[in-house]
């Protein structure tokens, strides 16, 4: 809402400088989002005057030599090249050193006498483009004749315009009243509503218009005047003036006052062709089944109930509250004008112009919601300024439809409230005065309680807390005090996801992973690339995506991970990249919303590529794998607890030979592996080994161990030997590890070489163990390791077919 | 040593090890001393890698007395070498020098997300005022998103909330399920399922339908807060607020409270700090205002108690919500909105 200081003035005095009163308004709940300043003006240089004569130029056709009064008996004689100067005129005039913007350079700066073919002038009568108003040099500004000459421009012609950002509550802070009402409570000012007396003839209205409600339930009130013998044409230049500066087109001086008394008033009114309402009578009814209308726009549309209609005795002509009609509207022959100012039901309104795609400054008003008191105010106030620009005689009486008519809300304010909500004890005249500037009627301030009635204009008041905020923000938010809760700390409630998920990304960050956020929305393509699409549930889609790139909700962390992956390898191919997201994932439980909200399934993954250390005189060689994952994975889990198993198994995205199930006791948490060459080729990654794990952050929960038993450190010495094992290729290490660590004098077993060289027999690997004996009752002696490692290899033989490496050569 | 190791070798060459032990003088005698008998070309280690060519009767008893052996002769050059320890002299110190402006082994350094870092400050500060964590869901239904905010379907309210709908109709076929617009509808469910006092901060993810440039993502991530007792007053909202906003942002923060609208609190507010670019005196990273908005609060509405069952006779409380990524942005002068989902490493490995 573009809102002319110079219009809020004619309702409140204002002598507060824009920015303060800007200031106040934001404080109060009515941002200004910006103060656009017109006319800023050196008000000693830039001056109104009168143009006394004009005297043509000794040397040049084209320029003249105007006198210009000034005031206080001073004159000036200056040379001008505009055209249209003439004797009498009202204009601009600058005085040598003012601030003007010089087509010329381009820029601002300050006038100097000049000497013009032989004649001297110090001054200028200005043009819009001078003055910074247009880009009209076409010839002078000619000011209006009430312009008093000799003072500031600045005065007469300058304005702030207050660019506000009016809040859905306040439909009145769309009118300039409403905020001149705002401006008169924050200066301590009161406001004054405008004229609205005209004179009527003698023909009631009700003998010429037929006016009639029939769905009352979406149009509360609907009020009529008529006005006979217009000529529609232009407006006078202050009408549209006050248009252009709050940001409305001037169209004609019929259509332009239902414009300025929307915003005026903040009620919408619609002026119809009277000639053109058949049968002079106005239906106001819901749109039939089938029914078009050729609006304004120049659309031809469909209409369907309930949107509301009104209708002439056979067709409708405008869609109530939103846009009218092109048949009814205003043009060069109308001379008679039927004015409509009603109250129309918001939800209807809102939902026509949802249903039509279309917002315009009425129906953005009514969907906001409207008090029916506003109607015949403004429509009156209209009529009058109809007959003022564009003449004719208005009808008796006006037509006023109010069937359910309703009385102001009343709303008592009690102290021990203000006490309760603000923290706060004003007495109550204060409180009293405060609601009073604002335009409450205040019905009794008696005992600790203010009873007050809510002026028409207010939509926004209907409980005990609403005037609870009007006394805080006239106050300021400022005077509450600043204190700290005193009220008791509620128990703590544990949140183990929380800390599970906050505890995976401290030891994930721990073990060098950079934790990423990716979006939760991504494609049904992004899915299937990371082959999680197919192979996992149909993920929800959205039903107004900005993008097919973002049109479901993800079902799986890992394409939105490798994405991140692969922009990070192009761009630190001497680093590795390792990173991991926590997120959600969104399963749906069926196949529509009555089987509830989708399960959002926390997710960990984490993936890494690329050479393990970055060029460094110590350098471990080598690019990172399967073992570096499970490694990260192993150590993150160890953290928790959690002693996870990991069996061969397959998945859709990776490699199918490198892939491992992992899990706690009979508690699947997720995978590792390394990713399928075709998914990467998918994603773009080349010459790269990507290792990945996910893992379902609940299972974690569910098996998880809290510190708990503790065992006292083993007193007695360890000893280790190390074992060279031949065995079948088939054979797990893990297995091999399970059948040492079962004989209770190992403590440990440790692969620590693996060879798989040509100098073994087919089928056939090699693995070296250490095996850490010790027991919990006393120190082993030689012979019982030696028993032990004897048992051990003949079962290590038996049931996996190991042999120690060189014993049967 | 290709001779196969008897347990007499073994003995013998025991036997003269700990003799030669005797007779070593210095650190740098025992370390030839050692390389001699335990080095990897060492007589002992010599017999300790035949044993394995061994018969297997042989291979026990030879085993046995070199494991026997060995164990003798580490112990009695560990105490030798106890005893030289602290003759080490500051000449073989030097000839161990090394060059210390090496980089260290690189080790990998991981780093949290900003907007992880800074949603953990947020609910510290607000944790040391009694306020718990909690979180909720991103799928949200119309209900809690909306209507139990007191805004119901139609107001005007919900152009502040441009929102994405699921395709997911309901039984009566219309979408009533939204991404969360945001972190607002836990305040409803928080009440429906515990009895004041509440004291809560809600993390979380949000969506907006909303064009994204250098200040608007579509995805964000909010923190909400909610305190709900008999007894809490807007002068608590502000005390608290200010208490976080110096906290955060400094205690140099002047914090700056107005009135707003927000549907589900009344009195509504907005909090500003002042713009540490330009001070109060107006810039571009304030819109000229000298004010930076942080957040948006207010005292819960009576029908949103009302709507949870709550007396709004007896309780009273403030909510607020701010936006995570913008507080990191202002925290660390980041200048467009969109490095949080870019994940490039470069950006996220600064913080």
């Amino acid at each position: 809402m573009k809102a002319p200081l110079s219009w809020i003035t004619q309702y409140v005095p204002v002598d507060l400088p824009p920015q303060e009163v800007a200031h106040r308004l934001t404080m109060a709940g009515n941002e200004v989002d910006d103060i656009t300043v017109t006319g800023d003006w050196d008000r000693e240089r830039v001056v109104v005057g009168r143009v006394l004569e004009v005297k043509r130029h000794p040397n040049a056709d084209r320029l003249t030599i105007p006198t210009v009064e000034l005031g206080d008996g001073k004159t000036a004689a200056v040379v001008c090249g505009a055209p249209n100067v003439a004797a009498g005129q009202k204009v601009a005039f600058a005085h040598e050193g003012a601030r003007l913007f010089s087509a010329r350079s381009g820029r601002v700066e300050a006038l100097r006498p000049a000497n013009i073919r032989g004649v001297v002038s110090s001054g200028m009568v200005c043009s819009e483009i001078e003055l910074g108003l247009g880009d009209d040099h076409g010839g002078i500004l000619v000011l209006d004749d009430d312009a008093p000459v000799g003072t500031p421009l600045a005065d007469y012609l300058g304005d702030a315009v207050l660019d506000m950002n009016v809040t859905p509550n306040r439909p009145d802070c769309l009118s300039i009243m409403g905020i001149a009402r705002e401006v008169a409570a924050l200066t301590g000012r009161e406001a004054v509503e405008p004229d609205s007396s005209y004179l009527e003839s003698e023909v009631p209205i009700e003998d010429v218009v037929d006016i009639e409600v029939v769905d009352t339930d979406l149009c509360r009130r609907y009020t009529a005047s008529l006005v006979t013998g217009v000529s529609i044409g232009p407006s006078p230049k202050w009408l549209q003036d006050a248009l252009i500066k709050a940001d409305q087109r001037p169209i004609n001086n019929v259509v332009d006052v239902t414009n300025y008394v929307m915003l005026e008033y903040g009620q919408p009114l619609h002026a119809f062709d009277f000639d053109k309402v058949k049968d002079a009578k106005i239906v106001v009814r819901r749109a039939r089944a089938g029914e078009r209308l050729l609006t304004l726009d120049g659309e031809d549309r469909a209409l369907v109930p309930p949107m509301l209609t009104i209708a002439d005795s056979s067709d409708a002509i405008g869609l109530a509250g939103v846009i009218g009609g092109a048949e009814t509207q205003m043009t060069e022959a109308t001379t008679a004008v039927l004015l409509e100012s009603a109250n129309f039901d918001a939800v209807n309104t809102r939902r026509t112009g949802a249903a039509l795609r279309l917002s315009t400054g009425a129906s953005y008003r009514f969907e906001r919601g409207l008090r029916a008191e506003l109607a015949p105010l403004a429509l009156r106030r209209a009529t009058k300024l109809i007959l003022e620009v564009a003449g004719g005689q208005a009808a008796k009486g006006i037509v006023d439809v109010y069937p359910g008519e309703e009385e102001p809300p009343a709303i008592t304010l009690t102290r021990e409230r203000i006490r309760k909500v603000l923290g706060i004890d004003p007495d109550v005249s204060e409180t009293a005065g405060a609601l009073k500037s604002l335009g409450f009627a205040v019905v009794e301030p008696v005992g600790g309680a203010v009873a007050v009635k809510v002026p028409y204009w207010r939509t926004d008041v209907a409980i005990e807390d609403d005037l609870v905020e009007e006394l805080a923000r006239i106050r300021g938010y400022d005077s509450i005090p600043t204190t700290a809760i005193t009220t008791a700390i509620p128990h703590h409630s544990p949140q183990p996801m929380l800390d599970m998920k906050d505890r995976m990304r401290d030891v994930l960050a721990a073990a060098g992973m950079c934790e990423m956020i990716s979006y939760s929305l991504t494609s049904p393509g992004e899915l299937d690339g990371a082959a999680a699409l197919g192979n996992g549930p149909e993920p929800l889609m959205i039903a107004n995506p900005m993008s097919g790139e973002q049109s479901c909700l993800r079902t799986s962390l890992r394409a939105g991970v490798l994405s991140c992956l692969a922009s990070n390898l192009r761009v630190s191919r001497n680093e590795g990249v390792r990173t991991f997201e926590i997120g959600r994932v969104y399963i749906p439980r069926g196949k529509s919303a009555e089987y509830g909200l989708p399960e959002e399934r926390e997710m960990l993954v984490g993936v890494m590529a690329g050479p393990r250390e970055p060029v460094s005189w110590g350098t471990r060689s080598g690019d990172m794998d399967f073992y570096d994952a499970k490694g990260v994975l192993e150590s993150a889990l160890a953290q928790i607890r959690l002693e996870a198993a990991f069996e061969k198994d397959t998945d859709p995205s990776l490699h199918p030979g490198r892939t491992a199930r992992v899990s706690s006791g009979s508690v699947a948490l997720g995978v590792v592996g390394e990713v399928h060459p075709s998914v990467l080729e998918r994603f773009g990654i080349e010459d790269a080994a990507v290792a990945l794990f996910e893992i379902d952050v609940e299972s974690l929960l569910e098996s998880s161990q809290e510190a708990g038993g503790y065992s006292p450190p083993n007193r007695y010495p360890q000893s280790s030997r190390d074992l060279a094992l031949t065995l079948p290729a088939s054979v797990p290490s893990a297995a091999v590890q399970a059948l040492l660590e079962r004989h209770k004098l190992i403590a440990r077993s440790i692969p620590f070489d693996v060879y798989s060289g040509a100098e073994l027999p087919p089928g056939k690997k090699s693995i070296s163990y250490r095996v850490v004996f010790q027991s919990e009752k006393g120190t082993l002696t030689a012979e019982q390791i030696n028993n032990a490692q004897r048992d051990l290899l003949r079962r290590l033989r038996q049931e996996l077919g190991a042999e120690l490496r060189g014993a049967d050569s | 040593m290709a001779d196969r190791p008897t347990v007499g070798v073994v003995e013998a060459v025991a036997t003269k090890a700990l003799e030669e032990l005797d007779a070593v003088g210095d650190a740098e005698a025992l370390e030839r001393w050692r390389v001699s008998y335990l080095g990897r070309r060492g007589e002992l280690t010599a017999i300790l890698r035949g044993i394995g060519t061994l018969p297997p009767e042989a291979r026990r008893q030879v085993g046995a007395a070199a494991n026997a052996a060995k164990a003798r002769v580490d112990e009695a050059m560990a105490a030798r070498k106890r005893e030289f320890s602290r003759e080490v002299t500051p000449a073989l110190l030097a000839e161990d020098s090394i060059d210390v402006t090496l980089p260290g082994r690189p080790v990998p350094t991981g780093r949290l997300h900003p907007t992880t870092q800074t949603v953990r400050e947020i609910c510290r500060i607000f944790a040391s005022m009694g306020f718990d964590a909690v979180e909720g869901p991103e799928v949200e239904w119309d209900r809690y998103n909306f209507e139990m905010l007191n805004i119901p379907k139609h107001h005007p309210a919900r152009d502040m909330f441009n929102t994405f709908w699921v395709d997911y109709p309901d039984r009566n076929g219309e979408q009533s399920v939204l991404l969360r617009t945001h972190t607002s509808p836990m305040q409803a469910r928080i009440m429906e399922d515990t009895r004041p006092p509440v004291r809560v901060v809600v993390p979380g993810k949000c969506y907006r339908y909303e064009a994204t440039d250098a200040t608007h993502e579509w995805q964000l991530t909010q923190v909400e807060g909610l305190a709900v007792d008999d007894g809490i007053t807007f002068a608590d909202l502000k005390g608290t607020l200010y208490e976080f906003a110096r906290q955060i942002f400094g205690e140099e923060r002047r914090v700056r409270f107005r009135c707003d609208y927000f549907p589900f609190v009344e009195p509504g507010v907005d909090v500003a700090i002042d713009c540490f670019s330009c001070g109060g005196a107006g810039c571009r990273t304030c819109g000229r205002t000298g004010w930076i908005e942080i957040m948006g609060a207010g005292m819960v509405h009576p029908n949103v108690l009302k709507g949870v069952g709550y007396d709004p006779a007896v309780y009273t409380g403030f909510a607020f919500g701010m936006g995570v990524e913008r507080i990191a942005m202002l925290k660390h002068g980041i200048e467009d909105i969109r490095h949080f989902y870019a994940n490039d490493l470069r950006f996220l490995k600064q913080f």
